[in-house]
């Protein structure tokens, strides 16, 4: 699903990643660990296809409609509520039978109670929450995301084990993560940035 | 047809935004009538109308850039450019919508603006109203545009008045030229054949603004 | 290659010597650099959508980089037009600027805009999407100027300048081919520059990239 050969990204002068080659095949499952500034956002990004790569090739033989992104920002507005949001993103997936799947993601990751408040008041945990709804939203296959336990309290961090396990068949996976023991069972590969 | 009602969600969202904001209407609002009065002490007594038509233009060049600098600021302060670009809908829609955003945001100033100019000033004749109508359509389509490229960039607010001001010059002539010259029909061609062609330029090249 | 362009600039130059025209006798040759720079500037600019059109179609940096440097020549060029068109018109009519001179109020609009591009181009790191912006404001440099043109020749109804009439000299037989030959130079030194600019930046690349290989 995903390819990479001598794949390099660099910021002006800065070389962020260098002739790095991957192979993420489908249904798998790849962790990628790394200290600060090595270069894990940046790989994601050229993954989702926000970022074009500056040498070497990459190949993701998936269309936009089927990646799912989530990112360091929670990507939402905050003047919009949680629940405007997901109809934001759900239209623009084209999201079938948006309001059930929209409300049912909320209950899942227990925003349920808070729809209807604006995103600004969200706490941390809370945004992020919403932004794994919005990334879950139109059922992708394939998940990029990082650092997706960021800023979770015990109870998000809780939801959404549970909800990569249940996603886990089927979907191919590229997660960028500090806790990589976490997700060792669901894990099929890793990979590590200097 | 899907990419009609995708500008129509975004457009929609675009108008939710300021409705809860309201922060970009009221301040060009209260920015034009403002320049108009400013403009009243910048004119020396004798001067004819036509000069004041001159600066009801620079007037209305100036309230669209501040509209237009604030146009795509959630985007940027939240980095929800990278949400709206990763989703499947062509990118040209992002950039319809807010382009149809900020008409309605300037149409609101003018409503003020103009009967504002009428009385403080001197009358306005249907083709002045007509200039106008035209001219909202380049402003837009132009500024929304320039202002996805100035978002990009570091020196965000200093640099879209710098892009865009060149490119207003023919918007201006056609404007002024419509409401004072006898025959203002040529001036109104010149702001349609503005407005179709770099209409379908934005259209066709927001996608490489907006991506890599 | 240099040296055949620096010899055809001197040559239009000597030609200079020969022909003097009646009437405004020899400021007039002016004329000769004026022109011809103003030709050539609009020919680096078109020169850079070309590559920024390129650019946007094969994602190619190289062709990024040949429409930055074309661009570049251009607004030295404009400049130099703007200069040659002020020192011409002063020596004319006695003013340092005239707004009824569209041939230099375009170039004043255009001087902006792409002085823009420049203000644009260094406010955004470099990468792929640096490339991109430059090269979509670009194309919409080379539509602005006819529909400037326009505008321009529209406003003048309007503004109702003093009328200096400036139409161009006769042009006699010795004096189009003096023309002719100046703007061959203009041309080909632009050309040259471009060349040589391009081949700066290559070096430069190269260096870089050994300079990291050793690394």
């Amino acid at each position: 699903m995903i390819r990479a050969r001598r794949l390099s990204r660099r910021f002006g002068q800065k070389r962020v990643l260098e002739r790095l080659d991957l192979d993420l095949e489908e249904g798998g499952f790849l962790v990628v660990t790394g200290p600060n500034g090595s270069g894990k956002t940046t790989l994601l990004r050229l993954c989702a296809g926000l970022l074009a790569p500056t040498g070497g090739e990459l190949r993701v033989e998936i269309d936009r409609g089927g990646i799912g992104f989530l990112a360091h920002e929670p990507l939402v507005y905050r003047e919009l509520s949680a629940l405007e949001n997901l109809e934001l993103f759900g239209r623009l997936y084209r999201v079938p039978e948006r309001r059930e799947r929209t409300g049912m993601l909320l209950e899942r990751f227990g925003l349920w109670n808070v729809r209807n408040e604006r995103a600004g008041s969200f706490s941390r945990g809370m945004l992020q929450r919403l932004a794994l709804c919005r990334t879950f939203l139109h059922e992708p296959e394939l998940l990029l995301l990082d650092e997706p336990f960021n800023a979770l309290d015990a109870e998000g961090t809780e939801l959404l084990a549970r909800e990569l396990e249940e996603l886990r068949p089927e979907r191919t996976f590229l997660v960028a993560t500090h806790d990589p023991e976490r997700l060792s069972p669901l894990t099929t590969g890793s990979l590590t940035l200097a | 047809m899907r990419y009609f009602r995708d500008v129509a969600t975004l457009a929609r969202k675009d108008l939710l935004l300021e409705l809860r904001a309201r922060d970009t209407v009221p301040a060009m609002l209260l920015f034009v009538v403002a320049a108009l009065v400013v403009f009243h002490f910048a004119l020396p007594a004798d001067s004819s109308d036509l000069a004041a038509y001159g600066l009801l233009w620079v007037a209305l060049v100036f309230t669209a850039l501040l509209g237009l600098v604030r146009s795509f600021s959630a985007e940027r302060d939240q980095g929800l450019l990278d949400g709206l670009v990763l989703a499947p809908c062509d990118r040209s829609a992002i950039w319809l919508a807010k382009a149809l955003a900020m008409l309605a945001f300037l149409v609101l100033a003018e409503i003020v603006a103009l009967p504002a100019f009428a009385i403080f000033f001197t009358g306005i004749g249907w083709k002045t109203v007509a200039g106008v109508a035209l001219a909202n359509l380049g402003i837009c389509a132009v500024g929304t545009l320039l202002a996805a490229m100035a978002a990009a960039s570091r020196a965000r607010e200093l640099l879209l008045p710098l892009l865009f001001l060149p490119l207003a010059i023919p918007i201006v002539v056609g404007g002024v030229g419509a409401g004072v010259v006898e025959d203002g029909g040529r001036y109104l061609g010149l702001l349609a054949v503005y407005d179709a062609i770099f209409a379908i330029i934005c259209w066709a090249s927001f996608e490489y603004v907006v991506t890599e | 290659m240099l040296a055949a362009t620096l010899v055809c600039t001197s040559i239009a130059l000597i030609f200079f010597w020969v022909p003097e025209d009646a009437d405004q006798g020899f400021s007039q040759k002016i004329f000769y650099f004026h022109v011809p720079i103003a030709i050539t500037a609009y020919a680096c600019f078109g020169w850079g959508a070309l590559k920024a059109f390129v650019h946007l179609w094969k994602r190619s940096p190289e062709a990024d980089v040949q429409s930055y440097v074309a661009i570049h020549l251009g607004v030295i060029f404009g400049a130099l037009t703007l200069i040659t068109g002020s020192i011409w018109a002063r020596a004319s009519w006695g003013v340092w600027w005239t707004w009824s001179s569209q041939q230099l109020v375009l170039f004043l609009v255009l001087f902006l805009f792409y002085s823009a591009y420049f203000m644009l181009r260094f406010s955004v790191d470099p990468g792929p999407a640096r490339a991109n912006v430059s090269a979509v404001y670009a194309l919409f440099g080379v539509v602005l100027i006819p529909i400037s043109f326009l505008a321009i020749r529209l406003a003048n109804d309007f503004i109702h300048p003093v009328v200096f009439t400036s139409a161009g000299p006769q042009m006699a037989g010795s004096m189009f081919f003096t023309f002719c030959v100046a703007l061959a130079a203009m041309l080909a030194l632009a050309s040259a520059l471009y060349r040589l600019e391009l081949a700066g930046k290559r070096l430069d690349a190269t260096m870089k990239r050994l300079r990291e290989a050793l690394e």
